[in-house]
C-alpha cells in the first residue's frame, strides 16, 4: 500500500455559518472542484466514498456529475472517524484495482441545520441510555468527562488548553478561507464562558456550513495530475476494547482512545515513527483532543502533551511540531475533519498559508473518542 | 425540572433488567452465568468466554468519582433550569468496567473531585423510570472527646 495511490485534487465550498445552499448542491460543488484541481473529468471517476452521516447518496451524486459507470461505492461509519478511513478505503479499492479514480466527499450544513443533540428524543435506547438521561447529551459533556480525567491524571490545565486554541487560531489569523482570522489570547481563553466545566467556548469547534471534497487515484496515474500529488504513505482504522462512541467511560483504560490503537497501525504500515513526521493535522472538535492526540500518536509521552502545547510547539512557523495549520476546526471550520485532509494535502503540495519547510510528511487524524482513522501523507 | 420533559431510557432486551432493578431500588449488574465475569454495558454475549447465559446481580452501588462535569447552557430544555449542573461518572467498587454516569447531590462544588467515594441512591425521573444517582459517602463519623 506504501506510496500507491495519491490525492491528486482538493475542493471546497466557501465555509459559513449560514451558507444558504443543500448539502447535496454544496457535494457537487466541492467535488466539481475537486475534479478541476485534480484535471480530472467526471466521467472517469468510478468509485465514491462517502461518511455515512452525509445525507446525499452515491447515486445522487453520480447521476448529476454525469458518472457512467460507478464500479465502487461504499461508506464509513462513527462520525466525524470517518474522514481519513473515507480516503483510506479509496485507496484499498485503487491499490485492488477495483477503481480507478475515487471521489470521497463531506458537506454539512452544520452551522445553519442546528445541534443534533438538541434532537435527542424522549426515550433513548441505544448506548445513549446510559447517559442521556442524566442529561450527559452534547458532545462536549461527553468529551469534557475524559478532559477532566486527564487533568487529574496529569495535571493538565484549562491554559494547557488554551493554548491549543491560541496557536491555531494564529493559523487560522493567515488563512482567508477560515471563518475565524483576528487573533486571540491565553487571556481570552481563560474569560471565554464555561460550556461544559472544565471546557470553555474557545475549547470547542466552530459550527459551520461548508463542503471539501478529495479525488484519490494511483500513484502511476497521479503523474498525470494536474497539481502535485500527496502520496498515500499509509492509512489506518481503528478501536480498541469495550468501546462506546463518545462515552467509552467503562473499558480498564477510558484514556486510552481508539487513536491508540489506529496511531499503532499507521506508523507500523508506514515504516516511520512520529519523529519523522513535519506538520500534523489532528481532529480538533474540542481543544483536550488535540493533546491527547499527541500522546497517543506518540509525538509526547502521556501527560506531557500540555506543557507540550504551551510552549509553543503546535504553532507555525517555529513550533517544533506545527499542527492544524489551516485553523482547524477550531478556527477554520468543521467539516467533520475533511477540512484536516485537504490542508495536509496542501502542505504537502506546498500551498498552506502557514506552510511548513520541507513537509515531507503529514499526519492527519480523525475523530476522537469514536472509531477513529488516520493518514501519513508524503511527497512524491 | 419537569420530569416529563427529560430522555428517558428506552430499554431493550438486554438493558430491561437493569431498568427493572434500578425501579426496585437496587444497582444490579450483567454477569456471565459460565465464568462470572460482570459486564456494562448489558449485551447478549460474554466477551471473556463467549456465552449468551447471564443473570443480574446486586451490585453495592459504593464506588468512586471517577471524572467529572459541570454543564452549563445551552441545554435540553428539561436541563436548562437546574443548570449548572454536576454530572458524575462514578461506578461500584466491583471493577472499573462498572463505571456509570449519574448526577451527584449533596455535594458541594468545592467538594467535588476524582477519587471521592460516593453511593447509590435512586431518583423517581416519572414514568415507573428511577434513575441511579450519586451522592457522596460520608466518612465515618469521628468520635471525639471523652
Amino acid at each position: 500500500m506504501r506510496r500507491a495511490s495519491a490525492i491528486i485534487g482538493i475542493g471546497q465550498t466557501e465555509f459559513a455559518k449560514d451558507i444558504g445552499r443543500p448539502e447535496r448542491t454544496i457535494a457537487l460543488e466541492a467535488i466539481r472542484a475537486a475534479l478541476e484541481d485534480a484535471g480530472v473529468a467526471p466521467t472517469e471517476v468510478d468509485g465514491l466514498v462517502r461518511f455515512n452521516m452525509e445525507t446525499t447518496s452515491e447515486v445522487e451524486i453520480a447521476r448529476n456529475l454525469g458518472i457512467p459507470n460507478l464500479r465502487f461505492f461504499a461508506e464509513v461509519g462513527y462520525g466525524g472517524g470517518a474522514g481519513c478511513a473515507v480516503v483510506g478505503l479509496a485507496a484499498m479499492a485503487i491499490v485492488t484495482g477495483r477503481a480507478r479514480v475515487v471521489v470521497c466527499w463531506r458537506a454539512r450544513n452544520r452551522g445553519s441545520g442546528g445541534r443534533p443533540w438538541a434532537g435527542t428524543g424522549m426515550r433513548v435506547g441505544g448506548d445513549y441510555q446510559w447517559s442521556a438521561p442524566f442529561g450527559l447529551v452534547r458532545p462536549v459533556d461527553q468529551i469534557a468527562m475524559l478532559a477532566r480525567r486527564h487533568m487529574h491524571e496529569y495535571g493538565t490545565t484549562s491554559e494547557h488548553l488554551g493554548s491549543v486554541a491560541v496557536a491555531f487560531r494564529g493559523h487560522a489569523a493567515r488563512n482567508p478561507q477560515a471563518l475565524l482570522r483576528t487573533p486571540i489570547s491565553l487571556e481570552d481563553h481563560q474569560a471565554s464562558r464555561m460550556v461544559a466545566e472544565p471546557l470553555r467556548k474557545l475549547d470547542c469547534c466552530l459550527e459551520t456550513d461548508g463542503a471539501v471534497a478529495l479525488v484519490v487515484t494511483s500513484a502511476e496515474r497521479a503523474r498525470d495530475a494536474r497539481g502535485r500529488p500527496a502520496l498515500i504513505l499509509a492509512a489506518s482504522q481503528g478501536t480498541g476494547p469495550e468501546h462506546v462512541v463518545m462515552t467509552a467511560y467503562h473499558a480498564a483504560r477510558p484514556l486510552e482512545t481508539p487513536s491508540t490503537w489506529a496511531a499503532r497501525d499507521l506508523f507500523a504500515a508506514a515504516g516511520v515513527s512520529p519523529s519523522d513526521v513535519a506538520v500534523a493535522q489532528f481532529y480538533d472538535a474540542f481543544t483536550p483532543l488535540v493533546l491527547m492526540s499527541l500522546e497517543e500518536y506518540g509525538f509526547c509521552k502521556r501527560g506531557e502533551a500540555g506543557p507540550f502545547s504551551q510552549a509553543g510547539s503546535l504553532a507555525w512557523p517555529d513550533g517544533e511540531l506545527p499542527c492544524n495549520t489551516s485553523g482547524g476546526g477550531l478556527s477554520e471550520a468543521y467539516v467533520h475533519g475533511m477540512n484536516l485532509v485537504a490542508e495536509g494535502v496542501r502542505q504537502i503540495r506546498g500551498g498552506s498559508t502557514s506552510q511548513v519547510a520541507e513537509a515531507e510528511l503529514c499526519l492527519v487524524t480523525s475523530g476522537a473518542g469514536v472509531p477513529t482513522s488516520s493518514l501519513l501523507l508524503a511527497r512524491a | 425540572m419537569s420530569a416529563a420533559l427529560r430522555p428517558l431510557p428506552l430499554p431493550d432486551l438486554d438493558t430491561a433488567p437493569f431498568w427493572t432493578a434500578a425501579a426496585r431500588g437496587e444497582l444490579s449488574m450483567q454477569s456471565c452465568a459460565v465464568c462470572r465475569g460482570l459486564r456494562f454495558p448489558p449485551r447478549p454475549m460474554c466477551p471473556r468466554c463467549g456465552s449468551l447465559e447471564s443473570f443480574w446481580k446486586p451490585v453495592s452501588g459504593r464506588g468512586t468519582v471517577w471524572s467529572y462535569v459541570v454543564c452549563h447552557p445551552p441545554l435540553l430544555p428539561a436541563f436548562a433550569d437546574r443548570t449548572p449542573y454536576p454530572l458524575v461518572l462514578g461506578g461500584p467498587g466491583e471493577g472499573p468496567a462498572l463505571r456509570k454516569g449519574g448526577g451527584i447531590s449533596e455535594c458541594p462544588s468545592d467538594r467535588l473531585r476524582s477519587g471521592l467515594p460516593v453511593q447509590v441512591w435512586f431518583e423517581d425521573a416519572g414514568e415507573g423510570v428511577w434513575l441511579p444517582q450519586w451522592r457522596p459517602l460520608e466518612p465515618a463519623t469521628a468520635i471525639s472527646g471523652p
